[in-house]
Parts: C-alpha cells; structure tokens; sequence
C-alpha cells in the first residue's frame, strides 16, 4: 500500500473519531482513500445504503429523483406532485431544465400543479380527489400530451390505488396517465426515483410515438436534463457528426420523443446512473446497444465523439474528425486563457449522479486537479467507474455528512469546492470559493464545445474573485 | 481580463444554428400546429377560461405556499444553539435547507430522521433514537427541536414517548431541552408549521420557570423572512428604551457576517432569556395569522397581555407604537416622530404615481394585510389579493380594511386561490402593479403586468430581504420599491416617445 494511501487513510480515521460508534462503523466504510489500480481490498467505499438518522446527510428522496429528476424536465405533459403540498413547492424550477413551448399552453415545465393533499384525504383517501383532479386539468390544458401522478409520502401509507385512477382515466382521455409511485420513504436517496421513472417510462410510454421515417443513423440522447441548456450544446455535437437525433430525454423533452426512443441504432447515456435502466431494457428487448459517453471539457468530448463515430460508418468518422478539427483551435484558445490562472488549483467535488467522475476531465483540462470527490447517491458501479479517474490517495466519499465535508476541507484545503445549494453558503462562510455543481450555479451550459468556455469562465472567476480577499479572518 | 468572448445561456441559444436546430428537433416532438396554440393561448385570457379556472376544486396550479415543517425549522433555528430536527423521511429536509438557502443565500443546517420503509412498518422510534444520539454527538447543539413530516403523521409516531425513551436510554442528557411539534404538511401551511414549534418551543423552556416579572416585552417576528425587519425591531426597541426579549431571533441564522468561519450556531434568542419568557409584562406579535396558537397558549397559561400587530405601512405603525408606549408608559420618542415625519414627507413626494394605480397582490396573509394597507395610505387600488394559505379570519380582516378607504372599493380577496387563479384575473381585470414572490415572475411573462418582489421566496434578486419592510423606515423601503418600479415602467413604455422625461 503506497503511502499516499496510507495518509489519506489516517486522515479519514481522524475524522471519524468524532462519531458515536454505530455511527463511526458505519461512515467508515462510506469513506475511502482512492486507489486507481483496484487492488486495494480496503480502498472500495460501500454505497447505496441508509443513511444514518441524524448525521445531516445531503441526499433527498425518491420523489426527487423520480420528478425533479427523470419526469419533471418532460415538457408536454403535465407532472402532479400527489399529496401535500411541499414537495412540489420545494421542487419547483429549481433544476432549470430548459425547454422550449408556451408554458401553461402546450408545454408545462414551469409550473407546479399539486393535490394539496388535506387532513380528509389522509383519513378517507385521495383517490376521488385525484380522478376529479385529471379532469378539471384536462380542462384548463387541453393540448397536455400526457398526465404523470408523482407520489409523495403520504398516498403509499395510506394504500391509495393511484394504478387503477390512472388507468380508468387514461382510458378515456386517450393519453398516457403515468402513475409513479415515488413516495419518498422508499429507498435510501434520489436513485430508486430515477429506477421507478425508468420503470414507468417502461411501462407508459415507450414504444407508443410516432416516427415517420428512420436512418442508419438515428440515435437518441439520454440522461441529460438540458441544465441551462446542455443537451442543447451535446444534441449540435451529434448532429454536427451527421447523426439523426430522433429521442432527447428528459431535458426538453417530449413525450413523443419518449415514444420513439426505441427506434434509436443506437442509445447515447450522459448520466448513467439516472438513466441506465431504460437502456438495459432497450438491449435486452429491443436489441438496442448503449454507450456512456461524457461531453465535459474538450480531452473528453474529442475522445466520446471518436467512439461514438466508431460505432457508425466511415462517413460519420469523416464527418466527426471535421467537427473536431473545426473546435480544437477554439477549445486550445479557451484552454490558453484560462489554464494558467488555474494551474494546480485543486478541487474537491461532492455532487450527484455523473459530475463526480465526468467532470474531472473538464477541470484537468484548466490544469486543476480533483482531490475529493464522491456522490449523494451513488452506486459500486459509478465508484468502479471513478477510482481510475482519480489520483492515488484521493478522497472518495459516499453519502458525505455536513461534517465530514466541513472537516475534509479542513485537511485537504482545496482552491475550490463544487457541491450543491445546501454547501454552498457554509463555504462561502469559510471563505472558500465555490461553484454549485447541480445548477451549474444559474450559468451553463456545460456540455460540448459551447459548454466549456462557459465552464472555463465560471471556474476561473470562482477560484480567482478578487472578493474572497476582502474576508477579514479572525486570527 | 479576458480576451475571449464567452456566451452562455443568455446569448447562445438565441442564435441561428441553436434556432435552426430547435426547428428541426420539432420532427421528433410532433408539436400542436401553431394555429391551435395561438387558439388556446388567447382563450386563457378569456372571461369563459376564468369561470372554469375559478370552477376547480381539486388541484392548486402554482400555489403560494409552502408546508408545515418548513416554517418549523425556520422557528427552531431562531434559538441559541438549537439544532432543527425533523422526524420522517429525508427528502424533505433537504428541500427545507435548499430552499430557505436559495431565498437567504445562507447556510442552514437541519437534521433528518431519515425513515424509510422499515419505519413505515415499524414506527419511527430507532430512527428518532439514533437521530438524537448522532445529532447530540457531532453537532453539540444546546437544544434539539423536533418537528415531523407528513410520513411521522400519518404513522402516528409518538414524539413525546419517544423523547423520553432517549432520555431514559442515556442518548441524551436529561436536561437537554428537546421540545417539539407535530407539523402535518397535510393541514395549514409554512405559517401555521412556525406557530406549531415555536408554541411547542416556548411550552418547554417556560416549564417551573415561572417566577418575579422582568418587566420586559416579548416580541415575536412571525414567518417573517426579511431579515432587515430583525435589524430594525431591535434599532427601534433600542429608540424606545424598551427591554425586550425577541422570540425565534433568526437574524443571525440567516445573515451572519463573513468571518471565514462557518459557525453552525450563529446566533438565536439566547436560551435563559427564552426561558424567562414566561415573566415578561406582555407579548407583541408583528404577525397574526402565523402566531394564532402561541399567542392564545401565551395568554391563557402565562397569563400575559397579548397583542398581534403587523407594522407595515404608516398607521400600522402608528398603532404598534402607541400600544407599545401603553403596554410599557414609555413615551415615543422624539426621533421617532421625526423619522415618521420625512418617511410621510417622501410619500408625499411620491404619491401621485401611485395614486389611482391598480395593484394585485399575492403571498402571506399578514403582509398582504400590510401592503394592502401602505397602498391604500398611498391613494393605490388594491384590486385583487390572492392568499393561498389564507382561511376565513384573513378574508375577514382582509375585506374589512378594503371597506376602511374608498381607494379598497374596487378590491376583492381570494383567499385559497393560487397564481393560476390569479393568470385569470390578470387577463381579465388587468392592474398596473403586481406585487409577489419570485415566482409571480411567470405571471409578469405571461400578461405583461410589472412585478414588484415582496414576501417569500425570494429566489431571483439578491438580498432584498436584508432592507426593512416594517416600521416607518420600512415604509420608506417599500415606497421607494413601489414608486421606482412604477417609474422604470414609464420608462420602458414611453421610451420611443416624447414622454421619455427626465424629471419624474
């Protein structure tokens, strides 16, 4: 075991002693020193498990991940949040997932739209309430393509059959009802809402488009959910290499799209862990092949076109070294600018779904180097994909409490940190340069070529704002 | 600095290969042609959409408020050392911090529970267990203040048996405080959620501690979120010479100055003085509709004199000041009389731009109450109040003020309705002002009616919750919001004409 290892180790060990001993147990083996070799039997964090009660974890529930995730960025339908009325507040808009249409006419994204569950609904169901509730919607937004019903808490503990409303309904309005049950007790984090949604796209929509004609070239773009305009910047990469885009789910999507996503050659996953169960099912009943690609930084994006394109013929190989010839000089400048105001900065990363592992390459590009990085609500297999991304003796984390992430800065006293809106003030207290990493802090996009220059500005005025120096520390 | 020209969000995609590319997309979306778009999009302007969007019963479409727990935390953090804890499942505190994080742009901690399935079918009692034992440990809080989600209520956990449990257990120390609340997200809103905690906050620490009186006055903010209005009560106290202990003081909570350290306890009433409480001469709530519980438990168990006042707008004002002196003999002051004085000069200044104006207004009961009041000081209409969170007290209240002034004669309160409601009644009575949250940004899109931000939440204009909206100074602070929006309004409406003026 090499020393780096064995440093980081120690310092983990430190900063679980403060913990109870149920509680030091478990978190130990949330917490890692990275290995990028895989040999390291004791450098594999667990994940996917509960969080422990009272900690401060950072994670949400299934219901986040199943509307404010998968189903909410769907712009066409419209998204009930079914129960009281919280959740839905807490999770509107906040995701920014871009899209274009007439808000409160023929798309919906903007808006939220709530059962506002009473006390008799807790005691007698909410079921009736629900069936009137599809019809006056149906009312007032006649051009909805669809209905989804996103449980909350309270409608699985009280045994209401949202399945058979849904069904009865979608009957006669002739029109996808999508019952998901999404409460958010189920599970341990956002994950199991994304594999519900999956499971529902499954079961709702998927197959039922239409798609007039098709190409050896068709391809659909999945798990991006169009964060200030993302899949916008990733879908001109495609289209620019001659491929055909007939499905882009879920940011500014549609339920059409969602419709023909089985039409796809091929299925192009940006964030694998939201997403991957659509694409197994795809393979395995369709026949469907997927990738993970990653279109963050340039050293990244150039290597998932060339791989995409290998999947296609010689003119998409053509046509994909044209795209790239045509940005490396703008991606070199972008690089030259602003690499030596970032040269060896470092950067702890704490986020969710694919930024832990796939923006590293974008900050490498700057010259910055990930010393932590770990996710809300991970599983093995998005760690497998992230110890040989990361440098020996880095910190991995897993469902990292409020503070563990307060004493790693502490030790690692990173340049940098990208987390999330509830991080985000407690670091600038510290006077430590932040960037959500979530909301791309309200900027964006970015994704492809477009993206990167926009990352490169943020990242820079982050790390180097004259305005941190004017905090006065207390000595 | 920078050479390079970068374009985010704002510039790129309204260019033509992000057009062109959106155009082609279509394909795949299989769109409504735009005849029928256009067709329905006017229809919802129509008197016949209004009846149907006013007809339905059983859905809120952009409702303005929030749940129980919300304002529970919120109350919790108000207290020295206090750490908010939240029985049920985990999801909803992490929307409780990011939420009030994105309106303060401040940290706030708060715990969960975080049950799960086993704890649907078990009870929450493991989960509340070694909640308090971690909580205690790690984040050495002073008190733990327990609220619940809509999971711990419909289960039925048994907060105050399992409190004790935990007690009994050596998790925590017997003389730890722990109150709590049961906050159901399934009745009332945020404001009722902050009553609920704060009465079960003030139930705990005033126990055997009755005693001499402190010949002090308790204050009670209310769901209040700006935290200019914490600066200014104590600046006006200070003024009057009262002394007064200031109940859920969240001002530090959620405006603590940079230091480069990150206290988790920043500030909050300080324990021994809630705890004295219960011995001052009486207790003043600037908020009505979100103290209604503690003010009746503090009247009839402390025995104390009891009066809700919201000081915005002028006579508002006047009054808290006058009762405040009653309460205390303490004259007003002064400078008081002063600052009063150019505050009524500025309005003065100011009316005519805001006289005969419309307004429409949604948000809380009581600064609805507040603002309805200041626009009508001003000669302004209010014409249509949304209250979502609003029950038959408020409409009352809300409907007899309007009869109060001539200027309330074209007003009409809709209390339980949401800002879909409110689309209609923009459409169809159109107003010249809209006052709102952040949110009422897509009704200003939508029907082109300026916005003014007030009430909560705040999410897309920085720290317009630091400037006072109460006293005479937060009158001043609102009029000058109120005037200038109308004003830049002008601006943009005449700016091809000749009234383009540049004395105004």
């Amino acid at each position: 075991m090499s020393t780096a290892i064995k440093d980081t180790q120690k310092m983990i060990e430190e900063v679980l002693d403060a913990y109870p001993e149920k509680a030091k147990k478990d978190r130990a083996k949330h917490l890692a020193a990275n290995d990028p070799s895989g040999q390291c039997s004791t450098c594999q964090v667990k994940s996917n498990i509960k969080s422990r009660p009272g900690v401060m974890t950072v994670r949400g529930c299934a219901y986040a991940g199943a509307k404010g995730v998968v189903w909410g960025p769907v712009k066409d339908q419209i998204t009930i949040s079914h129960g009281p009325i919280g959740c839905g507040q807490y999770s509107w808009w906040s995701r920014r997932n871009y899209y274009n249409g007439q808000t409160g006419i023929d798309t919906f994204g903007t808006m939220h739209i709530t059962t506002d569950f009473q006390e008799k609904n807790i005691v007698y169901g909410g079921d009736k309430g629900l069936d009137l509730a599809l019809h006056e919607l149906r009312g007032l937004f006649p051009l909805t393509k669809g209905i989804g019903i996103l449980s909350e808490c309270p409608v699985g503990l009280i045994g209401d059959d949202i399945e058979a409303v849904s069904k009865r309904v979608a009957k006669e309005f002739k029109f996808p009802i999508v019952p998901v049950r999404c409460e958010g007790f189920r599970g341990v984090s956002q994950s199991l809402g994304h594999h519900i949604a999956n499971d529902t796209i499954k079961d709702y929509v998927l197959g039922k488009g239409t798609l007039e004609t098709s190409s050896p070239y068709d391809v659909a773009l999945i798990g991006d959910y169009n964060i200030g305009g993302d899949a916008w910047a990733s879908r001109k990469i495609l289209e620019d290499m001659g491929l055909r885009v007939i499905s882009q789910y879920t940011g500014d999507s549609t339920i059409n799209e969602i419709g023909i996503a089985n039409k796809a050659k091929l299925n192009l996953i940006h964030c694998y862990r939201s997403m991957n169960y659509i694409c197994r099912h795809m393979e395995e009943e369709y026949g469907i092949p997927w990738m993970e690609f990653n279109f963050f930084g340039p050293t990244k994006t150039y290597e998932s076109i060339r791989q995409i394109a290998a999947r296609f013929d010689e003119k998409i190989q053509q046509n994909a070294e044209a795209v790239i010839a045509k940005y490396k000089p703008v991606m070199d400048a972008i690089v030259e600018q602003y690499q030596p105001r970032l040269e060896g900065k470092k950067v702890m990363l704490y986020v969710g779904g694919l930024r832990p592992r796939h923006t590293i390459g974008a900050y490498e590009d700057l010259g910055m180097e990930v010393v932590a990085s770990g996710y809300e609500f991970g599983h093995s297999d998005d760690y497998k994909r992230t110890y040989p991304e990361m440098k020996e003796g880095a910190v991995i984390m897993d469902d990292a409490t409020l503070y563990e992430l307060e004493e790693f800065t502490r030790r690692l006293k990173p340049d940098m940190v990208g987390s999330g809106i509830k991080e985000k003030y407690s670091y600038h207290k510290l006077g430590v340069p932040f960037r959500q990493m979530h909301s791309w802090d309200y900027s964006g996009p970015y994704h492809g070529f477009d993206g990167f220059p926009v990352f490169a500005r943020d990242m820079d005025m982050t790390v180097n704002s004259p305005t941190w120096d004017l905090i006065r520390r207390k000595k | 600095m920078s050479t390079l020209k970068i374009k985010d969000h704002c510039d790129l995609f309204q260019g033509p290969e992000y057009q062109e590319q959106f155009e082609r997309k279509k394909e795949f979306e299989r769109p409504w042609p735009e005849e029928k778009v256009k067709e329905v999009s006017d229809w919802t302007r129509t008197q016949e959409y209004r009846e149907l969007n006013f007809a339905r019963q059983n859905i809120k479409i952009n409702p303005a408020k929030a749940c129980q727990p919300l304002g529970a935390v919120f109350c919790a953090s108000g207290f020295e050392g206090s750490m908010p804890f939240v029985q049920g499942a985990q999801g909803c505190v992490a929307y409780f911090r990011s939420h009030l994080s994105r309106h303060f742009k401040e940290p706030f901690a708060a715990i969960s529970t975080s049950m799960t399935e086993d704890a649907a079918v078990f009870g929450g009692l493991n989960n509340m267990l070694e909640g308090l034992e971690n909580t205690y440990t790690l984040y050495k809080p002073k008190m733990i203040t327990v609220s619940t989600t809509c999971m711990a209520e419909v289960i039925g956990d048994d907060l105050n048996a399992y409190i004790k449990t935990a007690r009994e257990k050596g998790l925590i120390p017997q003389d730890l405080p722990v109150p709590f609340a049961h906050t159901p997200s399934f009745v009332g809103s945020h404001i009722v959620g902050y009553d609920n905690m704060l009465k079960g906050i003030l139930k705990t620490l005033s126990e055997g501690r009755r005693g001499e009186s402190n010949n002090k006055v308790n204050l009670i903010m209310g769901f209040d979120t700006y935290t200019g209005n914490y600066h200014e009560i104590k600046r006006l106290m200070a003024v009057m010479g009262i002394d007064f202990t200031l109940l859920a003081d969240v001002s530090e909570t959620f405006d603590s100055p940079n230091t480069g350290e990150y206290k988790l306890y920043p500030g909050g009433t300080p324990l021994p003085d809630a705890m004295d409480a219960v011995n001052a001469i009486a207790t003043l709530s600037l908020q009505k509709y979100s103290t209604v519980k503690t003010m009746e438990y503090i009247q009839k168990e402390w025995g104390q004199k009891t009066l809700s006042l919201s000081p915005i707008g002028i006579r508002n004002t006047d009054t808290f000041f006058e009762e405040l002196a009653r309460l205390t003999g303490r004259p007003i002051p002064a400078l008081l009389e002063a600052e009063r004085g150019r505050v009524v000069d500025a309005m003065v200044d100011s009316h005519p731009y805001v006289h005969g104006k419309r307004f429409a207004l949604v948000g809380d009961p009581d600064i609805l109450i507040g603002m309805m009041s200041l626009i009508m000081e001003m000669g302004g209409e209010p014409v249509h109040v949304v209250c979502t969170n609003g029950d038959k007290h408020f409409e009352a209240e809300a409907n007899e003020l309007l009869a109060s002034s001539p200027f309330g004669a074209n007003g009409k309160v809709y209390a339980g309705k949401d800002m879909w409601h409110m689309r209609s009644l923009l459409f169809t009575e159109p107003v010249d002002v809209l006052i709102g949250n952040s949110y009422a940004k897509f009704l200003m899109r939508d029907t082109g009616t300026p916005l003014i931000r007030i009430g909560f939440p705040l999410f897309d204009r920085h720290h317009l919750h630091r400037y006072p909206i109460i006293g005479y100074q937060g009158a001043l602070n609102l009029v000058t919001m109120i005037v200038n929006s109308v004003l830049d309004e002008m601006d943009r409406k005449t700016v091809d004409t000749t009234s383009f003026d540049v004395i105004r």
